[in-house]
């Protein structure tokens, strides 16, 4: 398909990492080539090689990394021909890159001027005040409003989504012919990912530029890409223009990699697994249990009284942001304000919201990390402050367990996967011997999928979704009746996302457990959950059965947010 | 792995001095008078027995630098641990608990971090020697001496420590350590300890070098142990006197292995960090 005017052309393609262990394929044989005013989508989970293929073109691959095989031609050029001068020049003048996170990728001690200019002059080679001008040109090309101003305020006063505009910006500064933009959005809340993928698009059409998009979110791509490619442990399994990968992929691994992504217009009974998994034991699948005989069954007669196992009124917190001996001096922001709600015996009960919404402070009030300034909370009926130590709070703390969001900072690294899920039995002296401990540790590690022999490892041996199963079989320890979720799946992969909401599923309907289920993510709230609260800056819009609430929404916010939802 | 073989080497020497000197200094009938202030072995004057020479009681060199050096390392081990036990504390209760106890446990290191370290520990050592009784003195010197380096070098472990902590303490697994209601002793015990040594280990070592290092200072000062028990300090004071006397063998020999010493324990601290780390296993 290499034409005249084609912008870049890889072919065969290979990248290799030497390691002790001998060298890994990090890409194999990749082919990709695209057109001036395109966008081409590079999708796949982590460790399928696309961030790989983005740092070769621009000859910034890690080290040890080589590429073994293939050519690399920008406009015609050879790139891997080039010095690293030559190459330095075509990073900078004809190629912009676009980083992940916007945070860190603008240096926080000059000014944005400072940094657009700079770059301006260095690629461009113009005055000082043509520089300036052009700079005030690119921060209104990327939808930033009073230029003037913004030219003199540095990176921290910015939100996350104009910081991306403004390395946009800088990407687009050297008026390069290609930008490489590797997961642009994923650091970024549903409402600004969807304007920043417009703006990529736009730009792209109006100064004719080809546009590489990494990234692990089918959504996006279906949002912005031109032609998408599917990557699969280091080489393309299927390429071809975005409706045709979509609506009939022709490749196993793409056909679930597309089912596995949580529908948002119905609701299914379970999630759809990629279960293309090849050179893995798929044997992944819990068991089932009986409940009536099993250990995590006995002493389920913990039942609330009027069928409402958490309720919680009028709960307020604040911090504070600046401290100052007197009161009118000290800066404050209402992180959970006046918030009530209940979750029936058995319920999966919904938060959702953008990020600093309040909705992990709201879990983290009622499991008692933080206390609150006012309100109550009652756990199984009785009114619990989960803070103190007395007997009467640690009986409620066995029936409240917590899911947390990071599988690789919620285990401790020093002790094995035995002692960090035996350390609930241990604590509440729920397993007469050491051997009954053992045998109901390596019982929950085999129920929640990962086998018993696990057991004897540490935590770092295992992936992020292996984790978040150590994770969940420690929550299931105590044998709690109410389990909190705080983002559970975000740091995962669709697929293993898919594995471990099915594990949750299955869990509550055992085992009966009421669970509150922390998300951002609108599509898989609808799967998981029966009723829905919507936070915004720490208040509660809306709280409705899902159905309700994503049929016919009635609050402003809710509305706002169901239309933001990717589409495919 | 020369390095690793160097600093094996030196250790085992030191540590293994009673079996492997050919004198042993603390024996009076090896010493003789007659014997003193004999030059190394290859000078003339110098006798073949005494390969580095004696000083000027007449002790073997060689053999005075290998229990010396001993003594040091014992004393420099000694007086780190102290000072860790003490700062890794002292750091955790700063860093988990925060507030008033942090403030007043930090502000006291920051007040101690201003005063020199060898002042301060002339000052304890001092102090401490003083509140023993005399015929005590040359006996417990050594502990005077370890209980002040140790007190010196708190703050550095203190500070450390709780930088860890705070950041230790805000990771998700002490989180659910919380949720499970376990108390805060044991969290902070059986997860926030582990996990902050590894840096106060890296600091540990080069204490370790430093506690040598002031060790010795201090017995070149005459404050730290008595001449009769000889030290690396202590024999380059001896020696010091008679440097212009052309008796530069004395001090030139003890000052090597010190130097010598302290490059292996760093180097022995750098090995370790690597092999501490259970992601390197």
């Amino acid at each position: 398909m290499a034409t005249e005017n084609t912008l870049l052309d890889v072919a065969n393609l290979s990248i290799q990492f030497p390691t002790r262990r001998g060298i890994i394929d990090a890409a194999r044989d990749i082919n990709i080539n695209l057109q001036p005013g395109e966008v081409l989508g590079l999708v796949g989970e982590s460790g399928a090689g696309k961030s790989t293929i983005g740092n070769a073109i621009v000859n910034l691959l890690e080290k040890p990394g080589r590429i073994s095989n293939g050519s690399i031609k920008f406009q015609g050029q050879e790139l891997r021909e080039l010095d690293d001068d030559a190459m330095r020049k075509v990073r900078g003048d004809r190629i912009g890159m676009i980083f992940q996170d916007p945070q860190t990728s603008l240096n926080p001690l000059l000014r944005i001027g400072e940094q657009l200019t700079e770059t301006i002059k260095k690629s461009l080679a113009v005055s000082d005040k043509e520089a300036h001008e052009r700079a005030l040109d690119l921060l209104v090309a990327v939808g930033i409003t009073q230029p003037e101003a913004r030219l003199k305020a540095y990176p921290h006063q910015f939100s996350g989504g104009m910081r991306q505009r403004v390395v946009i910006a800088l990407a687009l500064a050297g008026e390069p012919e290609l930008i490489i933009a590797d997961e642009p959005t994923t650091a970024l809340d549903v409402s600004i990912q969807a304007q920043i993928l417009d703006l990529i698009k736009d730009l792209c059409k109006t100064r004719n530029l080809g546009v590489i998009i990494v990234t692990h979110d089918i959504g996006v791509i279906a949002n912005i890409a031109d032609r998408v490619a599917v990557m699969y442990r280091g080489a393309i399994v299927e390429t071809g223009p975005v409706n045709q990968i979509l609506n009939s992929p022709q490749h196993p691994y793409t056909t679930s990699l597309i089912a596995a992504v949580p529908p948002t217009d119905r609701k299914l009974h379970r999630f759809n697994s990629v279960d293309y998994i090849d050179g893995s034991d798929s044997s992944n699948e819990a068991k089932r249990i009986d409940v009536s005989t099993h250990w995590l069954g006995e002493q389920n007669d913990l039942k609330s009284p009027d069928g409402v196992a958490v309720s919680v009124n009028n709960l307020k917190l604040s911090f504070v942001l600046q401290n100052a001996i007197f009161k009118r001096n000290r800066k404050t922001l209402q992180a959970v304000d006046d918030v009530s709600f209940s979750i029936a015996d058995g319920e999966t009960f919904g938060l959702v919201g953008e990020s600093g919404s309040g909705k992990s402070t709201v879990a983290r009030l009622i499991v008692g990390l933080h206390k609150p300034q006012s309100g109550q909370i009652r756990v199984m009926g009785n009114e619990v402050e989960l803070h103190k130590q007395d007997e009467k709070s640690l009986a409620a703390r066995r029936a409240l367990q917590m899911i947390f969001q990071d599988p690789y900072s919620s285990l401790n690294g020093r002790l094995k996967v035995l002692d960090i899920v035996a350390e609930p039995i241990r604590f509440f002296k729920m397993a007469s011997s050491e051997k009954q401990t053992r045998s109901i540790v390596q019982d929950l590690l085999d129920h929640v999928g990962l086998g018993a022999a696990a057991a004897m490892r540490y935590p770092h041996e295992f992936s992020g979704g292996q984790r978040q199963r150590i994770s969940i079989a420690r929550a299931l320890a105590s044998r709690p009746r109410i389990l909190i979720c705080d983002e559970p799946t975000s740091a995962l992969d669709v697929s293993i996302q898919a594995q471990i909401l099915n594990l949750l599923k299955d869990l509550q309907e055992e085992l009966g457990l009421t669970m509150l289920f922390i998300s951002h993510d609108l599509p898989v709230v609808r799967q998981m959950c029966d009723k829905v609260a919507v936070m915004r800056s720490g208040a509660i819009c809306e709280i409705a059965e899902t159905e309700t609430l994503f049929e016919s929404p009635q609050h402003e916010y809710t509305k706002h947010l169901l239309e933001l939802m990717p589409k495919m | 792995m020369i390095a690793a073989f160097i600093t094996i080497a030196c250790v085992l020497a030191t540590m293994l001095a009673p079996w492997i000197a050919p004198f042993n200094p603390f024996d009076p009938t090896q010493i003789s008078l007659w014997d003193g202030k004999l030059p190394p072995s290859w000078i003339e004057g110098g006798q073949a027995q005494y390969i580095l020479g004696t000083d000027n009681q007449g002790r073997d060199m060689l053999s005075t630098i290998l229990y010396g050096g001993r003594l040091s390392i014992i004393v420099g081990i000694a007086a780190v641990c102290l000072g860790m036990a003490l700062g890794v504390i002292l750091g955790v209760i700063s860093g988990y608990f925060g507030g008033a106890v942090d403030a007043i446990i930090m502000r006291i290191a920051d007040i101690q971090l201003t005063i020199p370290g060898i002042l301060l520990a002339i000052l304890i050592n001092g102090i401490g020697r003083t509140l023993l009784p005399l015929e005590m003195r040359e006996d417990f010197a050594i502990y005077v001496v370890i209980f002040a380096i140790g007190l010196t070098d708190w703050p550095q472990f203190a500070r450390v420590t709780r930088g860890a902590t705070l950041v230790e303490s805000q990771k998700e697994y002490v989180q659910a350590a919380r949720v499970i209601g376990l108390p805060r002793w044991l969290i902070i015990v059986r997860h926030i300890l582990p996990n902050v040594m590894r840096p106060v280990l890296v600091i540990a070592t080069i204490g370790l070098a430093l506690a040598i290092i002031s060790e010795a200072t201090l017995s070149f000062l005459g404050q730290g142990i008595p001449p009769t028990t000889p030290s690396l300090g202590t024999l380059i004071r001896v020696g010091n006197e008679y440097l212009f006397s052309g008796l530069w063998w004395i001090t030139l020999f003890p000052a090597a292995a010190l130097v010598v010493l302290v490059f292996a324990v760093n180097l022995l601290g750098d090995w370790m960090r690597d092999a501490l780390n259970p992601k390197l296993r």
